[in-house]
């Protein structure tokens, strides 16, 4: 295993938090959006964005790039912010998320905006679309690898397990997927809206390399990325144990920041945490 | 009439094949359907071109789309009624939304299906297909055209819709028939009337313009394949020129054929008008031909809907 230094880390950390501060200023411009799912995802979209996949902003369509399926298309607030800091398009276009004429659509949008791989949005459809890019990849003997961040809610989804099936099925050892178990979707606790545990167990009974980190570890993080990249004949699962609203206290664990927007009085509170109000 | 008869699925068979020797971007899926839809065909001689899923639409359609993000041409097939209405949101988001690659060709379209009974059947998929934006939908009218619409999806952008149906249909064009998406066919001119039809329809409109002919109703017919995009210039000279149209389908008269030509000329020629089709009805068991009788999707329905329009004009 890759021991990264400590500097490095610090860095996507810092980047992070950056990222984070940015989901609150534009859901709080915006008006809406899912804060909550964005913040939770958040660390695993900054370690891919920023260290672990290979693309580059000034050809973004570059054929041997590393491709980015973001399944839970309602984190698209801190997509779209990886997106900017990567230098797809201008920060100061983050603002304009949800509004009228915006390249930034409530969900991703693939031809509207530089970096979006995939249109999602309508949830359980991305890893068959991460699949078949796979699939492709494979065709074509080209060794890019593809990424895929499903929500824990698009579980219940029956699509996600055709395309567990297609994926073991094949043998697609150039995708790394993530759920980020962040535990809570739109009407309460996954477990008591529908059960999706023994999770692990479910994955690994299909046939994937399963791994499990605490989602915010960043070293825990790229630790199960190089872990996948040197798995052989299988999918990689990453489940991701995550705190949904991570990084601003009142916001964690909080169903209610779901698809909510803080309000001016809690955005200059989150950014106060986040170091990010200047 | 007299009709040869020739196969829509083996035409797509042998197109596809045609393809893959052609390009090497030709992907096909097909989802446990592959010897009906004859997508086997390719299968054999492309091993690696062709991917299996399995009875899983769904996920088909998103693989497919996958493939198509990463610049190939994708033939995805099954039953028209598990390739569009068991999949039509993954159709919708991952599909035509991003406007990928994608060319959906399903077989088994309307009720001519036969014994297996309404679950398998489908008046419904152009109605579906149609209301996507960025998608294209072809019916062809026979084998041949068939051919041509599997070749000419690969060289037009964006996601497609095509529709065969079971049995062998008619043969009413031949390899110099000219076809263009978005272009119809006027496979025979008339005064008094047109009949639009597209499928295995167009040749039922041919045998009713025989027969009107000798009642002294002076028939034409166009073969309106391609359902978007629509060829408004041909229905519009059309309908100045005789005055009434009679569109035939083997689809729902809710938003098929009939709706698309009726809404074209509502709003720029209105002009009288008569669907036939499927009455909002769903089919049942029983052998292709006898369904068709049963339903009313015959030479004679047309030419009842001809006389009542040729009165309304």
């Amino acid at each position: 295993m890759v021991a990264y230094p400590t500097d490095v880390i610090a860095e996507l950390e810092r980047k992070a938090n950056l990222i984070r501060s940015h989901v609150i200023r534009m859901t709080r411009s915006a008006g809406s959006g899912h804060p909550g799912g964005s913040l939770s995802s958040t660390d695993i979209i900054s370690a891919l964005f920023f260290k672990v996949m290979n693309h580059r902003s000034s050809d973004p369509n570059w054929e041997d790039r590393d491709r980015f399926v973001l399944s839970k298309g309602h984190a698209a607030p801190a997509y779209y912010a990886a997106l900017a800091e990567s230098g797809y398009f201008p920060i100061d276009e983050l603002s304009t998320l949800r509004k009228l004429n915006s390249r930034l659509q409530g969900h991703p949008s693939k031809n509207k905006l530089p970096g979006v791989e995939m249109s999602t949005g309508s949830l359980g459809q991305g890893l068959s679309v991460a699949n078949g890019m796979a699939l492709a990849a494979k065709l074509d003997r080209k060794t890019h690898r593809i990424y895929c961040i499903c929500g824990d809610g698009e579980m219940q989804s029956g699509q996600i397990w055709e395309a567990a099936m297609l994926g073991a099925h094949f043998e697609l050892d150039n995708v790394t997927a993530f759920v980020d178990r962040n535990m809570l979707q739109i009407d309460g606790p996954t477990e008591k809206i529908m059960s999706i545990e023994p999770l692990a167990d479910k994955w690994k009974a299909f046939g994937w390399h399963v791994i499990e980190i605490d989602g915010h570890d960043m070293r825990q993080i790229l630790d199960a990325c190089d872990r996948a990249k040197e798995t052989r004949g299988k999918p990689t699962m990453v489940i991701a144990h995550t705190v949904k609203g991570k990084g601003v206290s009142f916001m964690e664990n909080a169903l209610s920041f779901h698809g909510k927007p803080p309000n001016e009085e809690e955005s200059k509170k989150a950014l106060k945490e986040l170091g990010g109000d200047q | 009439m007299n009709w040869k008869y020739a196969s829509q699925r083996k035409e797509y068979g042998r197109a596809l094949i045609e393809l893959g020797k052609m390009r090497k971007d030709v992907v096909v899926l097909d989802a446990d359907l592959s010897g009906s839809t004859r997508t086997a065909d390719f299968a054999k001689e492309f091993p690696e071109h062709f991917f299996n899923c399995g009875i899983a639409e769904q996920n088909m359609m998103g693989t497919a789309a996958g493939f198509a993000a990463s610049g190939k041409v994708v033939y995805a097939s099954s039953f028209a009624i598990f390739a569009t209405g068991r999949c039509w949101d993954q159709i919708r988001q991952s599909i035509a939304y991003p406007k990928l690659n994608v060319k959906i060709c399903a077989t088994h379209a309307g009720i001519t299906v036969g014994g297996d009974g309404a679950s398998h059947q489908t008046g419904e998929d152009v109605a579906l297909m149609r209301t996507l934006p960025n998608m294209t939908v072809v019916v062809p009218a026979d084998a041949q055209e068939t051919y041509k619409t599997t070749k000419a999806f690969a060289d037009w952008p964006g996601p497609c819709y095509m529709r065969m149906g079971r049995l062998d249909f008619p043969v009413i064009t031949d390899t110099d028939t000219p076809f263009k998406i978005g272009k119809g066919t006027l496979l025979r001119e008339g005064n008094d009337i047109t009949l639009i039809g597209c499928g295995n329809m167009v040749s039922r409109c041919l045998e009713a313009a025989e027969a009107l002919e000798k009642r002294k109703i002076s028939a034409q017919v166009i073969n309106m394949s391609s359902i978007k995009p629509l060829d408004e210039a041909l229905i519009e000279e059309a309908a100045k020129r005789t005055g009434g149209i009679v569109t035939a389908e083997e689809h729902n008269i809710v938003s098929g054929l009939g709706c698309a030509v009726s809404c074209f000329l509502a709003e720029h020629v209105p002009t009288p008008l008569k669907r036939v089709g499927l009455m909002d009805t769903f089919g049942e068991s029983g052998e292709g031909e006898e369904l068709m009788r049963k339903y009313g999707l015959t030479a004679d329905k047309i030419i009842e809907a001809a006389d009542e329009v040729v009165k309304r004009r």
